[in-house]
């Protein structure tokens, strides 16, 4: 074997580097965070957030170099155990684990704590290769369909028990994945018009006018085509439908428990309620907006470290960037994580199986997800709802199941020059 | 069939990455509210509020200063008390009111510093102040207050209180904040902008709990306080004083001029009220105590009291004759009571017996000369040109307007006008008949004391005033005090003139106001009685000496005293002795004054 054939010359260096960029970037964001210009601790100070993650980063090093020299086929042998494994989790937690603000989200044993809805993304993406790697599986067959949203709905299904909604969500981005698999194009189509007409039902205040608006399309459609009346009452049906929906959408909301439909008015008036439920999103954007361009520069930053943004060092981390750093800054992290899920693109498209390229755009899928849903909450984009900015916010177990699912899939590119082609 | 989604699925990671970066261009760099947003929340501008100005007299003795009361703060937070039985007994405060006062502390917030115990004096202060170091939590602050040390010339010194809200919507500046202290009457309004300083800004950070997080950029944007202007007012304490002293239990006003100067030297205006009342933590009950007394001890009277002039107009009628060409020493009238009252004197008289004995008939016939000169055939006309033809020349005395003094509130009298009648009788319709009772001060003339006194100055100077004022000098520098108060009022009336008028006011205390005589000290004075038709007459004096090189004019008002010889010429006589000399030899006249009881 030559020595260019060893998996560790094959590693995706770049992906390596850019992971390496945003945990190091944001462990100093986490110390900025926290710091206390009248009583200024050591980033290295285990007493305070700087200090613990360092630790977390430490082992998550551990956990890459475990990685990286398990054997390639262990994960495709072990994917569906540790999927079961997880599940079962996931199913105790409720009973075992420590309840916070109503929710049981981590089990563990004295401060040694980790969340299985986490470690399940990974679990989830393992299985789903495993699934559908199988020859002749078929994303336009409904009994393939129905197997593959099976495999994915288990564990959504258990994270909405303790409750947990917005890792719950995350699961969902895997249509991404199976949008690349052959998932048929129609429904997206039907998703993506169902979620325009959601948005329209709620922001617009009243229905009337939308409805007027899909009664003027509709005129318009059944006047430019060809006539014929089964087109004109398709297109009528349809219409009525998505009439009868957005009258409909204000009463499901208003049926929703009272925290989620105030994150959802005040998504579309940020003004709503200041001091209460709009806290959150505005002290977030004063934190970012009051940045500029060029940020109030490392350490200078008032409202993140004086607590004006809630859970700043975890699921509002970007704040801190944004403040400090600026707009500058924000593209550079960007620019990162668009680097990253670029290559994440290029290389999931070179894997030789169909389980290595299956995992490869779930892994992209969560990471997409995340990051486009945490910096969207955190500017006013998208409702608050509580996921991690990848590699960057505070926490062990966040850090952990990225850095996993992540270094999965950069173990299975380098050897892919091992893997049989199994491509179909 | 699927070659085209990996790209499809790029285009969407590009899609978000640009939906995001364009969102935060937007709030980062095109909106800069949030900056302001974000200094609103965690910057807080901390005020040094500096030491007013001092107020000297014209000796340099102090008038007002600025005395520092301290508060002391807690932090509830920070507070614990071991030995409770101790700690009220160094602080010297009661159990309840220490529970109490912690318990409000504690209810506002228990981070940020609330009032323990409020307005301790610097005595107790120094007692306490070794024993904070056990206390944490606890700690000192510093104010002070405007404070006399003889508690004199309340309403010329003014004092301090709040800003209103209407001065604050007037503040075109911006320099004033809710709860800052304004001057608001006296010289405290008047030289408000000397007074006040400069305020400083400190900027310090802060937590969304509001706990102190330091200063803002090591204090780069911090000003330091200026202290404000030390002032020199142009009263004599001792005079002042003495003054109050004089018309304590009386209701009136002296006013007492440098006539070479226009320097006020002494404004009292009774009753009075120790300026001590209106500082501190009692100044808004103090102030509707005295707000709403019967006897009106805010009404500034020197200024604000309106009197008709009396007999001593006669002066001002006789310089205006002898002007005009119109009269001379050697005119004689006979004393016509057919045509106003007069009392029993030789007649006729000539200019100088007319003063000398306050002549009533004899003004009479000279005022009708100077008002009808038969400019117009028709004597109504010839009666309207002539009345505004001699009002002019009465304004050029300082009556029939403000003055100017350095004080707010002045009235400015009344000298009326042809309109006046015009408004009152219709066009054409009066004549010398209808308002002859100008000619000897009375009718519808009407003067305040200070006006009074600024005429005994120009007739002590020959024929000019400088505008009476309260201010001697600014930061130690008398050319720093208002231009206008260094310009000379020529009045219009050749100094000759003044000759015969000094030598009768001079003789007319013989007789007239045997009391105000001073051995060896030549007083020109001239007694006035201004008609009250609500109860007793007002007894009127004015004066200057010594007559030969005048230090010293004054206006004397008694309300309700009668005739000017007793109260108003004997105090104002204490006064200038008191002045002059710097003692009283006549401690019978003294009495006399202080006993009050001037009807008999």
């Amino acid at each position: 074997m030559r020595s260019n054939d060893l998996p560790i010359s094959r590693v995706d260096w770049p992906t390596v580097l850019v992971y390496f960029a945003l945990v190091i970037i944001g462990w100093f964001n986490i110390y900025a965070a926290v710091f206390d210009g009248q009583a200024a601790k050591s980033i290295f100070d285990f007493s305070i957030n700087s200090g613990k993650q360092l630790v977390w980063i430490g082992a998550s090093v551990a956990i890459i170099l475990v990685i990286m020299a398990a054997d390639h086929r262990l994960f495709e042998n072990l994917a569906l155990p540790v999927y079961l494994f997880f599940l079962v989790l996931l199913l105790l937690t409720p009973f075992l684990g420590k309840e916070v603000n109503g929710q049981v989200l981590s089990i563990g044993v004295g401060s040694f704590r980790i969340q299985p809805g986490e470690f399940a993304k990974f679990a989830t993406a393992l299985a789903l290769a495993k699934v559908m790697e199988r020859p002749n599986f078929d994303l336009s067959q409904t009994k393939n369909q129905l197997i593959a949203l099976g495999v994915m709905m288990a564990p959504v299904i258990l994270i909405l028990l303790q409750p947990d909604t917005g890792t719950a969500m995350v699961y969902f981005a895997l249509f991404i994945m199976f949008y690349r698999e052959g998932f048929p194009q129609r429904y997206y189509i039907l998703g993506l018009g169902f979620i325009a007409l959601s948005l329209l039902a709620l922001g617009i205040e009243n229905n009337l006018y939308l409805a007027i608006g899909i009664g003027l399309i509709f005129l318009l459609l059944v006047s430019i085509g060809k006539r014929s009346w089964k087109r004109t009452l398709v297109f009528g049906a349809i219409a009525l439908v998505m009439i009868g929906y957005s009258y409909s959408i204000d009463f499901v909301v208003s049926k929703l428990p009272p925290h989620q439909q105030n994150r959802i008015m005040v998504l579309f008036n940020p003004d709503l309620d200041p001091l209460g439920v709009g806290w959150n999103v505005t002290q977030s954007k004063i934190a970012i907006g009051s940045g500029g361009f060029l940020g109030k520069g490392y350490l200078q930053g008032t409202q993140t470290k004086f607590d004006f943004v809630p859970e700043q060092h975890t699921d509002f981390i970007f704040c801190t960037l944004g403040e400090e750093f600026g707009w500058l800054g924000s593209l550079v992290v960007i620019g990162l994580f668009m680097t990253l899920l670029y290559r994440l693109v290029v290389m999931a498209e070179r894997q030789k199986t169909r389980f290595a390229r299956v995992y490869g755009y779930s892994v992209l899928s969560i990471i997409l997800f995340h990051f486009m849903i945490n910096i969207s909450m955190t500017i006013g984009l998208f409702p608050v709802v509580g996921i991690p900015l990848p590699f960057f916010s505070y926490g062990g177990s966040s850090l952990w199941s990225f850095t996993i699912l992540l270094f999965i899939f950069i173990k299975m590119d380098a050897s892919r020059s091992q893997q049989l082609g199994r491509l179909g | 069939m699927n070659d085209k989604r990996p790209f499809v699925i790029i285009i969407i990671i590009s899609l978000v990455g640009l939906v995001l970066l364009t969102k935060l261009f937007m709030i980062q760099v095109m909106d800069d509210s949030f900056t302001r947003r974000a200094e609103r929340n965690a910057i807080q501008r901390v005020v040094d509020h500096p030491y007013r100005g001092l107020i000297y007299d014209r000796n340099g003795e102090l008038l007002v200063y600025n005395n520092p009361i301290f508060d002391l703060m807690v932090v509830p937070k920070e507070f614990s008390v071991k030995d409770t039985a101790k700690f009220l007994s160094i602080f010297g405060i009661e159990k309840e009111d220490l529970v109490t006062a912690y318990n409000a502390a504690k209810k506002y917030s228990s981070v940020k510093p609330s009032p323990l115990i409020k307005q301790i004096s610097s005595t107790d202060f120094a007692k306490i102040q070794d024993f904070l170091i056990d206390y944490p939590g606890l700690f000192i602050t510093t104010r002070s207050v405007r404070s006399y040390p003889t508690p004199i010339a309340a309403h010329a010194l003014g004092y301090i209180g709040e800003i209103n809200a209407r001065q604050l919507e007037r503040d075109s500046s911006d320099y004033y904040e809710q709860g800052d202290y304004v001057g608001l009457s006296g010289m405290e309004r008047f030289y408000e902008d000397e007074l006040r300083g400069q305020k400083g800004v400190k900027y310090k950070m802060v937590n969304v709990r509001g706990v102190d997080k330091g200063p803002f950029k090591d204090g780069a944007y911090d000003t330091a306080s200026v202290a404000g202007i030390n002032l020199t007012s142009t009263l004599d304490r001792e005079l002042q004083l003495y003054g109050e002293h004089l018309m304590e239990g009386k209701t009136g006003s002296v006013v007492a001029i440098e006539p070479k100067t226009g320097e006020i030297l002494a404004m009292i205006s009774a009753p009075f009220y120790d300026p001590n009342e209106l500082t501190g933590a009692d100044f808004g009950k103090n102030y509707s105590i005295l707000n709403s007394l019967d006897s009106k001890p805010f009404l500034n009277r020197p200024v604000m009291a309106r009197y008709p002039p009396g007999s001593i107009f006669k002066i001002v009628q006789s310089l205006i004759g002898l002007q005009e060409g119109i009269i001379f020493p050697e005119t004689t009238f006979t004393c016509n009571r057919s045509l106003v009252a007069c009392h029993n004197h030789p007649s006729p008289v000539n200019l100088f017996g007319a003063i000398r004995n306050s002549c009533n008939p004899y003004y009479h016939q000279a005022f009708r000369r100077i008002i009808n000169q038969e400019i117009s055939s028709n004597t109504f006309k010839d009666t309207q040109i002539g009345l505004d033809a001699w009002r002019e020349k009465v304004m050029k005395f300082g009556l029939g307007g403000k003055l100017g003094v350095d004080m707010v509130g002045e009235y400015g009298g009344d000298v009326p006008s042809s309109q006046l009648y015009d408004r009152v009788y219709g066009e054409g319709r009066w004549k010398y008949s209808t308002i002859y009772s100008l000619s000897i001060g009375q009718g519808e003339l009407q003067v305040t004391p200070l006006q009074m006194a600024n005429l005994a100055a120009i007739f002590a100077n020959k024929g000019y005033y400088y505008t009476p004022h309260l201010i001697k000098a600014v930061d130690g520098d008398p050319t720093r005090i208002p231009a206008k108060f260094r310009i000379q009022n020529d009045v219009g009336v050749d100094p000759k003139h003044f000759d015969l008028i000094q030598d009768a006011m001079a003789e007319a205390l013989y007789g007239t106001a045997n009391r105000a005589i001073i051995q060896d000290l030549v007083i020109a004075g001239k007694t006035g009685t201004a008609q009250n038709p609500h109860g007793e007459d007002h007894s009127v004096f004015v004066a200057f000496a010594p007559k030969d090189d005048p230090k010293i004019a004054i206006a004397v008002y008694v309300e309700n005293a009668g005739w000017g010889g007793r109260a108003a010429a004997s105090t104002a006589s204490l006064m200038i002795e008191k002045y002059l000399r710097g003692q009283i030899t006549r401690p019978q006249l003294e009495e006399y004054v202080l006993a009050n009881n001037f009807i008999y």
